[in-house]
Protein backbone atom coordinates (compact mmCIF):
# COMPACT_ATOMS: atom_id res chain seq x y z
CA UNK A 1 0.00 0.00 0.00
CA UNK A 2 1.31 3.29 -1.35
CA UNK A 3 0.47 6.66 0.30
CA UNK A 4 1.11 9.09 -2.69
CA UNK A 5 3.40 6.59 -4.33
CA UNK A 6 5.52 6.09 -0.92
CA UNK A 7 5.66 2.68 0.41
CA UNK A 8 6.03 3.39 4.20
CA UNK A 9 8.74 1.29 6.47
CA UNK A 10 6.17 0.32 8.86
CA UNK A 11 1.79 1.29 9.16
CA UNK A 12 2.22 3.27 12.40
CA UNK A 13 2.16 6.83 12.40
CA UNK A 14 3.31 8.97 15.37
CA UNK A 15 2.29 12.28 16.55
CA UNK A 16 4.74 14.25 18.18
CA UNK A 17 2.81 16.51 20.36
CA UNK A 18 2.19 16.39 24.50
CA UNK A 19 5.71 14.19 25.14
CA UNK A 20 7.46 15.84 28.48
CA UNK A 21 10.26 16.03 26.39
CA UNK A 22 11.78 15.87 23.24
CA UNK A 23 14.34 13.05 24.74
CA UNK A 24 11.05 11.57 25.85
CA UNK A 25 9.15 11.72 22.48
CA UNK A 26 12.69 10.23 20.52
CA UNK A 27 12.51 7.03 22.83
CA UNK A 28 8.85 6.41 21.52
CA UNK A 29 9.19 6.82 18.09
CA UNK A 30 12.31 4.45 18.09
CA UNK A 31 10.57 2.10 20.13
CA UNK A 32 6.71 2.41 17.65
CA UNK A 33 9.31 2.07 14.66
CA UNK A 34 7.13 4.89 13.53
CA UNK A 35 6.56 5.46 9.58
CA UNK A 36 5.79 8.30 9.85
CA UNK A 37 5.72 11.11 12.33
CA UNK A 38 3.25 14.32 12.20
CA UNK A 39 4.06 17.65 13.79
CA UNK A 40 1.99 20.52 14.27
CA UNK A 41 3.23 23.94 13.14
CA UNK A 42 0.16 26.17 14.21
CA UNK A 43 0.74 27.15 17.42
CA UNK A 44 4.59 28.53 16.75
CA UNK A 45 3.14 30.09 13.19
CA UNK A 46 3.29 33.58 13.19
CA UNK A 47 6.97 34.04 14.64
CA UNK A 48 8.75 32.71 11.29
CA UNK A 49 11.50 30.11 11.82
CA UNK A 50 10.28 30.42 15.88
CA UNK A 51 10.07 26.75 15.90
CA UNK A 52 13.24 25.75 14.47
CA UNK A 53 14.29 24.01 17.27
CA UNK A 54 12.26 21.69 18.12
CA UNK A 55 11.00 21.04 14.51
CA UNK A 56 15.11 20.41 14.10
CA UNK A 57 14.75 18.01 16.61
CA UNK A 58 11.70 16.14 14.82
CA UNK A 59 14.06 16.30 11.42
CA UNK A 60 16.63 14.51 13.37
CA UNK A 61 14.26 11.72 14.03
CA UNK A 62 14.98 10.42 10.63
CA UNK A 63 11.71 9.23 9.87
CA UNK A 64 8.95 11.23 6.76
CA UNK A 65 7.70 13.88 8.51
CA UNK A 66 3.76 14.61 8.22
CA UNK A 67 3.41 18.36 9.08
CA UNK A 68 -0.04 18.99 10.02
CA UNK A 69 -2.52 22.02 10.35
CA UNK A 70 -3.58 20.72 13.75
CA UNK A 71 -6.03 23.60 15.83
CA UNK A 72 -6.84 25.69 12.30
CA UNK A 73 -10.01 26.56 12.53
CA UNK A 74 -10.34 28.20 8.68
CA UNK A 75 -9.97 27.48 5.14
CA UNK A 76 -7.71 30.35 4.90
CA UNK A 77 -5.66 29.28 8.41
CA UNK A 78 -5.52 25.50 7.26
CA UNK A 79 -4.13 26.79 3.82
CA UNK A 80 -1.56 29.13 5.07
CA UNK A 81 -0.42 26.90 7.61
CA UNK A 82 0.28 24.29 5.30
CA UNK A 83 1.78 26.69 2.92
CA UNK A 84 3.85 27.14 5.65
CA UNK A 85 4.82 23.58 6.56
CA UNK A 86 5.76 22.53 3.04
CA UNK A 87 8.58 25.48 3.67
CA UNK A 88 9.80 24.08 6.55
CA UNK A 89 9.67 21.08 6.25
CA UNK A 90 10.30 20.77 2.54
CA UNK A 91 7.38 18.42 2.07
CA UNK A 92 4.60 18.56 -0.22
CA UNK A 93 2.17 16.46 2.46
CA UNK A 94 0.17 18.12 4.78
CA UNK A 95 -2.28 15.74 7.08
CA UNK A 96 -5.21 18.65 6.93
CA UNK A 97 -7.12 19.39 9.81
CA UNK A 98 -9.83 22.16 9.82
CA UNK A 99 -11.81 22.02 13.15
CA UNK A 100 -15.35 22.63 13.12
CA UNK A 101 -16.55 22.35 16.28
CA UNK A 102 -14.53 23.22 19.56
CA UNK A 103 -15.74 20.58 22.23
CA UNK A 104 -15.29 17.39 19.85
CA UNK A 105 -12.55 19.05 17.64
CA UNK A 106 -14.92 17.31 14.82
CA UNK A 107 -13.44 18.14 11.13
CA UNK A 108 -15.79 20.98 9.47
CA UNK A 109 -16.32 18.61 6.17
CA UNK A 110 -17.74 21.60 4.04
CA UNK A 111 -14.10 23.70 4.81
CA UNK A 112 -12.30 20.56 4.85
CA UNK A 113 -13.22 20.05 0.98
CA UNK A 114 -12.78 23.35 -0.04
CA UNK A 115 -9.35 23.43 1.68
CA UNK A 116 -8.46 19.94 -0.16
CA UNK A 117 -9.30 21.34 -3.45
CA UNK A 118 -7.00 24.81 -3.09
CA UNK A 119 -4.34 22.62 -1.79
CA UNK A 120 -4.36 20.54 -4.13
CA UNK A 121 -4.34 22.72 -6.81
CA UNK A 122 -1.15 24.36 -5.58
CA UNK A 123 0.17 20.69 -5.77
CA UNK A 124 -0.22 19.48 -2.22
CA UNK A 125 -0.32 15.77 -1.70
CA UNK A 126 -2.80 16.08 0.97
CA UNK A 127 -4.47 13.57 3.73
CA UNK A 128 -7.86 15.06 4.96
CA UNK A 129 -8.58 14.14 8.59
CA UNK A 130 -12.84 13.35 7.95
CA UNK A 131 -14.93 11.45 9.77
CA UNK A 132 -16.77 8.42 8.40
CA UNK A 133 -19.15 9.92 6.43
CA UNK A 134 -19.26 8.23 2.88
CA UNK A 135 -20.21 11.47 1.07
CA UNK A 136 -17.47 13.38 2.40
CA UNK A 137 -15.09 11.13 1.30
CA UNK A 138 -16.24 10.85 -2.14
CA UNK A 139 -16.12 14.61 -2.16
CA UNK A 140 -12.63 14.84 -0.60
CA UNK A 141 -11.82 12.33 -3.21
CA UNK A 142 -12.75 14.55 -5.92
CA UNK A 143 -11.19 17.51 -4.76
CA UNK A 144 -8.22 15.42 -5.03
CA UNK A 145 -7.23 13.74 -2.07
CA UNK A 146 -5.97 10.07 -2.74
CA UNK A 147 -5.66 9.54 1.10
CA UNK A 148 -8.19 9.71 3.65
CA UNK A 149 -7.64 10.17 7.54
CA UNK A 150 -10.84 9.36 9.13
CA UNK A 151 -11.36 9.57 12.65
CA UNK A 152 -12.06 6.60 15.10
CA UNK A 153 -13.31 9.08 18.24
CA UNK A 154 -12.63 12.53 18.54
CA UNK A 155 -9.02 13.51 18.83
CA UNK A 156 -7.32 12.80 22.15
CA UNK A 157 -11.08 11.11 23.88
CA UNK A 158 -8.95 7.26 23.47
CA UNK A 159 -12.90 5.64 22.71
CA UNK A 160 -11.31 3.33 19.92
CA UNK A 161 -13.68 2.89 16.91
CA UNK A 162 -16.65 4.64 17.83
CA UNK A 163 -18.71 3.82 14.48
CA UNK A 164 -17.63 0.18 13.55
CA UNK A 165 -20.22 0.29 11.22
CA UNK A 166 -19.27 3.47 9.49
CA UNK A 167 -15.78 2.58 9.30
CA UNK A 168 -16.61 -1.07 7.48
CA UNK A 169 -18.51 0.75 4.89
CA UNK A 170 -16.21 3.26 4.32
CA UNK A 171 -13.79 0.56 3.47
CA UNK A 172 -15.82 -1.65 1.89
CA UNK A 173 -16.95 1.58 -0.78
CA UNK A 174 -13.17 2.58 -1.31
CA UNK A 175 -11.58 -0.70 -1.44
CA UNK A 176 -8.17 0.73 -3.11
CA UNK A 177 -8.16 4.17 -1.27
CA UNK A 178 -4.84 4.78 1.40
CA UNK A 179 -7.03 4.68 4.88
CA UNK A 180 -5.21 5.79 7.83
CA UNK A 181 -7.61 5.85 10.91
CA UNK A 182 -6.32 8.86 13.36
CA UNK A 183 -7.34 10.02 16.53
CA UNK A 184 -9.57 8.10 19.06
CA UNK A 185 -7.73 5.39 19.64
CA UNK A 186 -6.98 4.57 23.38
CA UNK A 187 -5.06 1.54 23.66
CA UNK A 188 -3.20 -1.13 21.19
CA UNK A 189 -6.30 -3.52 20.46
CA UNK A 190 -8.17 -0.49 19.19
CA UNK A 191 -5.01 -0.18 16.47
CA UNK A 192 -5.33 -3.99 16.39
CA UNK A 193 -9.05 -3.76 15.53
CA UNK A 194 -8.52 -0.82 12.81
CA UNK A 195 -6.57 -2.79 10.75
CA UNK A 196 -8.66 -5.69 10.95
CA UNK A 197 -11.32 -3.82 9.42
CA UNK A 198 -8.73 -3.59 6.59
CA UNK A 199 -7.49 -0.25 6.94
CA UNK A 200 -4.17 0.76 5.99
CA UNK A 201 -2.65 2.27 8.44
CA UNK A 202 -3.21 4.56 12.27
CA UNK A 203 -2.44 7.64 13.75
CA UNK A 204 -1.22 7.52 17.25
CA UNK A 205 -0.23 10.54 19.62
CA UNK A 206 -1.93 11.30 22.85
CA UNK A 207 -2.36 7.51 23.85
CA UNK A 208 1.87 7.10 23.50
CA UNK A 209 2.38 10.48 25.15
CA UNK A 210 0.39 10.49 28.18
CA UNK A 211 0.97 6.89 29.13
CA UNK A 212 2.98 6.46 31.96
CA UNK A 213 5.68 4.82 29.95
CA UNK A 214 5.52 5.98 26.06
CA UNK A 215 8.43 3.90 24.90
CA UNK A 216 6.77 0.90 26.37
CA UNK A 217 3.13 1.65 25.08
CA UNK A 218 5.11 3.20 21.43
CA UNK A 219 5.81 -0.70 21.24
CA UNK A 220 2.64 -2.01 22.54
CA UNK A 221 1.41 -0.08 19.25
CA UNK A 222 4.09 -1.57 17.16
CA UNK A 223 2.95 -4.98 18.03
CA UNK A 224 -0.30 -4.13 18.30
CA UNK A 225 -0.38 -3.11 14.12
CA UNK A 226 1.82 -5.89 13.51
CA UNK A 227 -1.25 -8.63 14.84
CA UNK A 228 -3.70 -6.75 13.34
CA UNK A 229 -2.49 -6.31 10.12
CA UNK A 230 -0.79 -9.73 9.77
CA UNK A 231 -4.50 -10.78 10.99
CA UNK A 232 -6.80 -9.14 8.08
CA UNK A 233 -3.55 -10.15 5.79
CA UNK A 234 -3.95 -14.42 6.91
CA UNK A 235 -7.84 -14.26 5.42
CA UNK A 236 -10.00 -14.53 9.14
CA UNK A 237 -12.81 -16.73 9.84
CA UNK A 238 -16.03 -15.67 9.37
CA UNK A 239 -18.39 -15.54 13.12
CA UNK A 240 -21.14 -17.94 13.14
CA UNK A 241 -23.81 -18.02 16.13
CA UNK A 242 -23.20 -21.94 16.66
CA UNK A 243 -20.57 -23.15 18.29
CA UNK A 244 -17.81 -25.49 15.96
CA UNK A 245 -16.03 -27.56 17.77
CA UNK A 246 -11.94 -27.41 16.64
CA UNK A 247 -11.68 -31.25 17.36
CA UNK A 248 -14.20 -33.48 15.57
CA UNK A 249 -16.11 -35.48 18.19
CA UNK A 250 -17.49 -37.79 15.30
CA UNK A 251 -16.36 -41.76 16.54
CA UNK A 252 -15.30 -40.73 20.04
CA UNK A 253 -16.08 -43.24 22.53
CA UNK A 254 -18.90 -41.91 24.89
CA UNK A 255 -19.62 -43.39 28.41
CA UNK A 256 -23.25 -44.21 28.91
CA UNK A 257 -24.67 -40.98 29.86
CA UNK A 258 -23.02 -40.23 26.32
CA UNK A 259 -20.73 -37.73 27.59
CA UNK A 260 -17.28 -37.68 26.00
CA UNK A 261 -14.78 -39.63 28.16
CA UNK B 1 42.50 35.04 52.95
CA UNK B 2 40.07 35.49 50.08
CA UNK B 3 37.81 33.32 48.14
CA UNK B 4 38.07 32.53 44.18
CA UNK B 5 37.00 35.48 42.30
CA UNK B 6 33.72 34.68 40.55
CA UNK B 7 31.77 36.01 37.61
CA UNK B 8 28.37 35.12 37.27
CA UNK B 9 26.50 35.99 34.10
CA UNK B 10 22.77 36.10 34.24
CA UNK B 11 20.62 37.33 36.54
CA UNK B 12 17.31 35.16 36.91
CA UNK B 13 16.72 32.64 39.33
CA UNK B 14 19.91 30.49 38.32
CA UNK B 15 22.09 33.32 38.09
CA UNK B 16 20.92 35.01 41.94
CA UNK B 17 20.99 31.17 43.34
CA UNK B 18 24.34 30.21 42.27
CA UNK B 19 25.70 33.74 43.38
CA UNK B 20 24.11 33.48 46.56
CA UNK B 21 25.48 29.56 47.60
CA UNK B 22 28.93 30.58 45.93
CA UNK B 23 29.04 33.88 48.09
CA UNK B 24 28.01 31.85 50.93
CA UNK B 25 31.40 29.47 50.40
CA UNK B 26 33.68 32.40 50.70
CA UNK B 27 33.71 33.64 47.20
CA UNK B 28 34.41 37.08 45.82
CA UNK B 29 30.89 37.03 43.49
CA UNK B 30 29.79 39.73 40.72
CA UNK B 31 26.94 39.16 39.14
CA UNK B 32 26.39 40.61 35.24
CA UNK B 33 22.97 40.36 33.46
CA UNK B 34 22.62 42.33 29.77
CA UNK B 35 19.21 43.48 30.68
CA UNK B 36 20.56 45.63 33.71
CA UNK B 37 18.28 44.16 36.77
CA UNK B 38 17.68 40.76 38.33
CA UNK B 39 14.70 38.89 36.63
CA UNK B 40 15.39 40.46 33.24
CA UNK B 41 14.35 37.37 31.70
CA UNK B 42 12.35 34.03 32.34
CA UNK B 43 12.29 34.22 36.34
CA UNK B 44 10.37 37.24 36.28
CA UNK B 45 7.27 35.04 34.62
CA UNK B 46 7.95 32.42 36.78
CA UNK B 47 4.66 30.36 39.06
CA UNK B 48 7.22 30.43 41.83
CA UNK B 49 5.77 26.93 42.50
CA UNK B 50 8.25 24.37 44.67
CA UNK B 51 6.03 21.65 44.02
CA UNK B 52 8.43 18.17 43.48
CA UNK B 53 5.46 15.79 43.86
CA UNK B 54 3.08 17.73 41.32
CA UNK B 55 6.10 17.95 39.15
CA UNK B 56 6.79 14.46 39.21
CA UNK B 57 3.64 14.08 37.01
CA UNK B 58 5.64 15.13 33.86
CA UNK B 59 9.32 15.22 35.68
CA UNK B 60 11.69 12.50 35.69
CA UNK B 61 12.34 10.92 39.16
CA UNK B 62 15.80 12.89 39.08
CA UNK B 63 13.96 15.83 39.23
CA UNK B 64 12.23 14.72 42.09
CA UNK B 65 14.82 13.89 43.86
CA UNK B 66 16.94 16.83 43.20
CA UNK B 67 14.47 18.92 44.22
CA UNK B 68 13.56 17.85 47.44
CA UNK B 69 15.52 19.97 49.44
CA UNK B 70 14.20 23.18 47.74
CA UNK B 71 11.65 24.40 50.26
CA UNK B 72 14.01 24.19 52.83
CA UNK B 73 16.74 26.45 50.91
CA UNK B 74 14.41 28.97 50.01
CA UNK B 75 12.81 28.73 53.44
CA UNK B 76 16.38 29.79 54.87
CA UNK B 77 17.29 32.62 52.24
CA UNK B 78 14.76 34.60 51.74
CA UNK B 79 11.50 35.62 53.56
CA UNK B 80 7.82 34.96 53.15
CA UNK B 81 8.49 31.48 51.71
CA UNK B 82 4.69 29.82 51.69
CA UNK B 83 4.39 26.66 53.30
CA UNK B 84 0.69 25.93 52.65
CA UNK B 85 0.69 22.87 49.62
CA UNK B 86 -0.89 22.52 46.60
CA UNK B 87 -4.33 21.77 45.42
CA UNK B 88 -4.70 20.01 42.13
CA UNK B 89 -8.77 20.55 40.54
CA UNK B 90 -10.36 18.94 37.66
CA UNK B 91 -13.59 20.68 35.71
CA UNK B 92 -16.10 18.00 36.20
CA UNK B 93 -15.56 16.43 32.89
CA UNK B 94 -11.98 16.23 33.13
CA UNK B 95 -11.99 14.29 36.19
CA UNK B 96 -10.21 11.34 34.71
CA UNK B 97 -7.21 13.64 34.37
CA UNK B 98 -7.00 13.82 37.98
CA UNK B 99 -6.70 9.77 38.18
CA UNK B 100 -4.52 10.03 36.14
CA UNK B 101 -2.60 12.43 37.77
CA UNK B 102 -2.64 10.96 41.28
CA UNK B 103 -1.68 7.50 39.49
CA UNK B 104 1.75 9.23 38.48
CA UNK B 105 2.59 11.28 41.66
CA UNK B 106 3.02 10.46 45.32
CA UNK B 107 2.93 12.34 48.34
CA UNK B 108 -0.51 13.77 48.46
CA UNK B 109 -4.02 12.82 49.60
CA UNK B 110 -7.33 12.60 48.16
CA UNK B 111 -9.63 14.87 49.68
CA UNK B 112 -13.67 15.76 49.21
CA UNK B 113 -15.90 18.95 49.49
CA UNK B 114 -15.19 19.10 53.18
CA UNK B 115 -11.46 19.01 53.56
CA UNK B 116 -12.01 21.40 50.04
CA UNK B 117 -13.57 23.97 52.19
CA UNK B 118 -11.66 23.99 55.06
CA UNK B 119 -8.55 24.52 52.75
CA UNK B 120 -9.90 27.55 50.23
CA UNK B 121 -13.12 28.38 51.64
CA UNK B 122 -14.16 30.02 48.73
CA UNK B 123 -13.38 27.13 46.11
CA UNK B 124 -16.82 25.52 48.07
CA UNK B 125 -18.75 23.25 46.08
CA UNK B 126 -17.19 24.23 43.03
CA UNK B 127 -15.31 20.46 42.86
CA UNK B 128 -16.16 17.46 44.33
CA UNK B 129 -12.92 16.19 45.07
CA UNK B 130 -8.85 17.47 44.63
CA UNK B 131 -5.73 16.39 45.19
CA UNK B 132 -3.69 18.01 48.13
CA UNK B 133 0.28 17.77 47.82
CA UNK B 134 0.35 19.21 51.96
CA UNK B 135 4.15 19.41 51.86
CA UNK B 136 4.81 21.34 49.12
CA UNK B 137 5.37 25.68 48.65
CA UNK B 138 5.57 28.73 46.91
CA UNK B 139 7.39 32.03 46.75
CA UNK B 140 7.15 35.01 44.94
CA UNK B 141 9.85 35.06 42.27
CA UNK B 142 9.96 38.91 42.26
CA UNK B 143 10.06 39.14 45.80
CA UNK B 144 12.25 36.30 46.01
CA UNK B 145 14.81 37.55 43.43
CA UNK B 146 15.05 40.39 45.33
CA UNK B 147 15.51 39.27 48.54
CA UNK B 148 18.60 37.42 46.71
CA UNK B 149 19.86 40.20 45.72
CA UNK B 150 20.05 41.92 48.95
CA UNK B 151 21.59 38.68 50.40
CA UNK B 152 24.41 38.52 47.70
CA UNK B 153 24.95 42.23 48.66
CA UNK B 154 25.14 41.34 52.33
CA UNK B 155 27.86 38.74 51.65
CA UNK B 156 29.74 40.98 50.13
CA UNK B 157 28.73 40.32 46.42
CA UNK B 158 28.82 42.98 43.43
CA UNK B 159 25.38 43.45 41.88
CA UNK B 160 25.05 44.05 37.99
CA UNK B 161 28.55 45.38 36.93
CA UNK B 162 27.51 47.92 34.23
CA UNK B 163 30.61 47.22 31.96
CA UNK B 164 31.04 44.30 30.42
CA UNK B 165 32.93 42.45 33.14
CA UNK B 166 36.48 41.30 31.75
CA UNK B 167 36.63 37.61 32.17
CA UNK B 168 40.42 37.65 32.71
CA UNK B 169 39.82 39.46 36.28
CA UNK B 170 37.80 36.01 37.89
CA UNK B 171 39.42 32.78 38.47
CA UNK B 172 35.39 30.98 37.49
CA UNK B 173 32.86 31.93 35.14
CA UNK B 174 29.53 30.31 35.72
CA UNK B 175 27.39 30.88 32.87
CA UNK B 176 23.33 31.00 33.90
CA UNK B 177 21.94 33.40 30.53
CA UNK B 178 19.05 31.16 29.76
CA UNK B 179 18.15 31.22 26.36
CA UNK B 180 20.70 33.75 25.62
CA UNK B 181 23.51 30.31 25.71
CA UNK B 182 21.90 28.99 22.98
CA UNK B 183 24.74 30.85 20.24
CA UNK B 184 27.26 28.09 22.05
CA UNK B 185 24.84 25.60 23.52
CA UNK B 186 23.36 23.64 19.91
CA UNK B 187 20.60 21.62 22.08
CA UNK B 188 19.83 24.33 23.96
CA UNK B 189 16.00 25.67 22.71
CA UNK B 190 12.87 27.76 23.95
CA UNK B 191 9.96 26.59 25.50
CA UNK B 192 7.81 29.96 25.17
CA UNK B 193 5.95 30.07 27.98
CA UNK B 194 2.45 32.77 28.27
CA UNK B 195 1.02 34.12 31.70
CA UNK B 196 -1.05 36.57 33.21
CA UNK B 197 -1.50 38.77 36.62
CA UNK B 198 -5.32 39.44 38.09
CA UNK B 199 -6.04 41.65 40.93
CA UNK B 200 -9.58 40.07 42.26
CA UNK B 201 -9.91 41.00 45.97
CA UNK B 202 -13.24 38.93 45.76
CA UNK B 203 -11.16 35.87 45.74
CA UNK B 204 -8.78 34.52 48.31
CA UNK B 205 -7.30 31.57 48.03
CA UNK B 206 -3.68 30.16 50.51
CA UNK B 207 -2.33 27.95 47.78
CA UNK B 208 -1.51 27.33 44.34
CA UNK B 209 -4.08 25.32 42.24
CA UNK B 210 -3.22 23.58 39.59
CA UNK B 211 -6.36 22.95 37.24
CA UNK B 212 -6.00 20.08 34.86
CA UNK B 213 -7.36 19.63 31.32
CA UNK B 214 -6.10 17.89 28.60
CA UNK B 215 -5.17 20.19 26.46
CA UNK B 216 -4.71 23.58 28.17
CA UNK B 217 -3.68 22.88 32.29
CA UNK B 218 -2.98 25.49 34.35
CA UNK B 219 -1.99 26.64 37.82
CA UNK B 220 -3.52 29.65 39.74
CA UNK B 221 -0.48 31.34 42.26
CA UNK B 222 -2.14 33.70 45.04
CA UNK B 223 0.61 36.59 45.49
CA UNK B 224 -0.05 39.33 47.78
CA UNK B 225 -2.59 42.24 48.15
CA UNK B 226 -5.43 39.96 46.12
CA UNK B 227 -3.15 39.49 43.21
CA UNK B 228 -2.81 35.98 41.20
CA UNK B 229 -0.45 34.77 38.77
CA UNK B 230 -2.09 32.44 35.71
CA UNK B 231 0.15 30.38 34.04
CA UNK B 232 1.66 29.22 32.14
CA UNK B 233 1.03 27.65 28.56
CA UNK B 234 4.12 25.33 27.19
CA UNK B 235 4.78 26.40 23.29
CA UNK B 236 7.88 24.29 21.55
CA UNK B 237 8.74 28.02 20.33
CA UNK B 238 11.83 30.89 20.58
CA UNK B 239 9.22 33.42 19.41
CA UNK B 240 9.94 36.34 21.88
CA UNK B 241 6.77 38.41 20.77
CA UNK B 242 4.08 39.37 23.07
CA UNK B 243 1.08 37.30 24.62
CA UNK B 244 -1.11 35.64 21.90
CA UNK B 245 -5.16 36.20 21.93
CA UNK B 246 -5.05 32.65 22.37
CA UNK B 247 -3.00 32.04 25.47
CA UNK B 248 -4.92 35.15 26.38
CA UNK B 249 -7.93 33.66 26.09
CA UNK B 250 -6.98 29.73 27.89
CA UNK B 251 -5.33 31.67 30.66
CA UNK B 252 -8.99 33.86 31.52
CA UNK B 253 -11.05 30.89 30.50
CA UNK B 254 -9.02 28.83 33.27
CA UNK B 255 -9.21 31.53 35.82
CA UNK B 256 -13.21 31.72 35.09
CA UNK B 257 -14.20 27.84 35.55
CA UNK B 258 -12.10 27.81 38.85
CA UNK B 259 -14.16 30.43 39.73
CA UNK B 260 -16.24 33.01 37.86
CA UNK B 261 -15.65 35.89 40.47
CA UNK B 262 -12.30 36.32 38.04
CA UNK B 263 -14.77 37.47 35.60
CA UNK B 264 -14.65 40.76 37.66
CA UNK B 265 -10.73 41.02 38.04
CA UNK B 266 -8.55 43.55 37.09
CA UNK B 267 -6.11 42.23 34.37
CA UNK B 268 -2.50 43.93 35.01
CA UNK B 269 -0.08 42.23 33.48
CA UNK B 270 0.16 39.94 30.25
CA UNK B 271 3.62 38.14 29.29
CA UNK B 272 5.42 35.78 27.42
CA UNK B 273 9.07 34.11 28.42
CA UNK B 274 11.32 31.74 27.14
CA UNK B 275 12.60 28.71 28.90
CA UNK B 276 15.24 27.24 28.64
CA UNK B 277 15.71 23.61 27.86
CA UNK B 278 17.55 21.06 26.80
CA UNK B 279 16.08 17.96 24.76
CA UNK B 280 15.16 15.90 28.17
CA UNK B 281 13.79 18.95 30.02
CA UNK B 282 16.04 18.44 32.70
CA UNK B 283 18.60 21.22 34.19
CA UNK B 284 22.11 20.73 33.83
CA UNK B 285 25.63 21.98 35.17
CA UNK B 286 28.54 21.78 32.90
CA UNK B 287 31.99 22.41 32.96
CA UNK B 288 34.86 23.41 30.56
CA UNK B 289 37.98 24.52 32.18
CA UNK B 290 37.24 27.38 34.05
CA UNK B 291 33.81 27.99 32.72
CA UNK B 292 30.57 26.31 34.50
CA UNK B 293 27.56 26.23 32.52
CA UNK B 294 24.35 25.97 34.34
CA UNK B 295 21.27 26.02 32.17
CA UNK B 296 17.87 24.00 30.61
CA UNK B 297 16.11 24.71 34.10
CA UNK B 298 13.23 24.27 31.57
CA UNK B 299 10.15 25.20 34.29
CA UNK B 300 12.44 23.67 37.31
CA UNK B 301 14.03 27.30 37.84
CA UNK B 302 13.06 28.19 41.34
CA UNK B 303 12.58 23.99 42.40
CA UNK B 304 15.79 23.16 40.97
CA UNK B 305 18.29 25.83 41.18
CA UNK B 306 19.37 25.47 44.84
CA UNK B 307 20.17 21.55 44.16
CA UNK B 308 22.17 23.11 41.29
CA UNK B 309 23.86 25.27 42.49
CA UNK B 310 25.28 23.16 45.04
CA UNK B 311 26.37 21.17 41.84
CA UNK B 312 28.15 24.43 40.85
CA UNK B 313 29.79 24.49 44.54
CA UNK B 314 31.30 21.11 44.20
CA UNK B 315 33.23 22.20 41.32
CA UNK B 316 34.62 25.26 42.33
CA UNK B 317 35.02 24.26 46.39
CA UNK B 318 35.28 20.02 45.96
CA UNK B 319 32.76 18.24 47.68
CA UNK B 320 33.84 17.63 50.89
CA UNK B 321 33.12 21.52 51.26
CA UNK B 322 29.76 21.41 50.10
Amino acid sequence: MKFYGTELSSRLMLGTAQYDSPAILADAVKAAQAGVVTVSLRRESAGAQAGQAFWSLIQSLDVPVLPNTAGCHGVREAVTTAQMARDVFDTNWIKLEVIGQGDLLQPDVFGLVEATRILTEDGFQVFPYTTEDLVVAERLLRAGAEVLMPWGAPIGSGRGLNNLFGLRALRGHFPDVPMVVDAGIGKPSHATAAFELGFDAVLINTAVAKAGDPAQMAKAFRLACEAGLAGYAADPMEERDMAVPSTPTLGLARGLGGETL
Amino acid sequence: MTGPHILVRGAGVAGMVTAVALAEHGAQVTVHDTGGRVGAGASWFAGGMLAPWCEAESAPDEVTQDSLTSLDWWKTHVPDVMQAGSLVVAPPRDTPELARFGRRTSHFETIGVERIRTLEPDLEDRFDKALFFAEEGHVDPRKALQALADRLVQNGGTLLSQHPADEALFDWIVDCTGVAARNFQSDLRGMRGEMVLLRCPEITLHRPIRMLHPRIPVYIVPRDNSVFMVGATMVESDDTRAITVRAITDLLNAAYTLHPAFAEAELLEANAGLRPAYPDNVPRVRREGNRISLNGMYRHGFLLSPARAREVCDIIFGTDRA
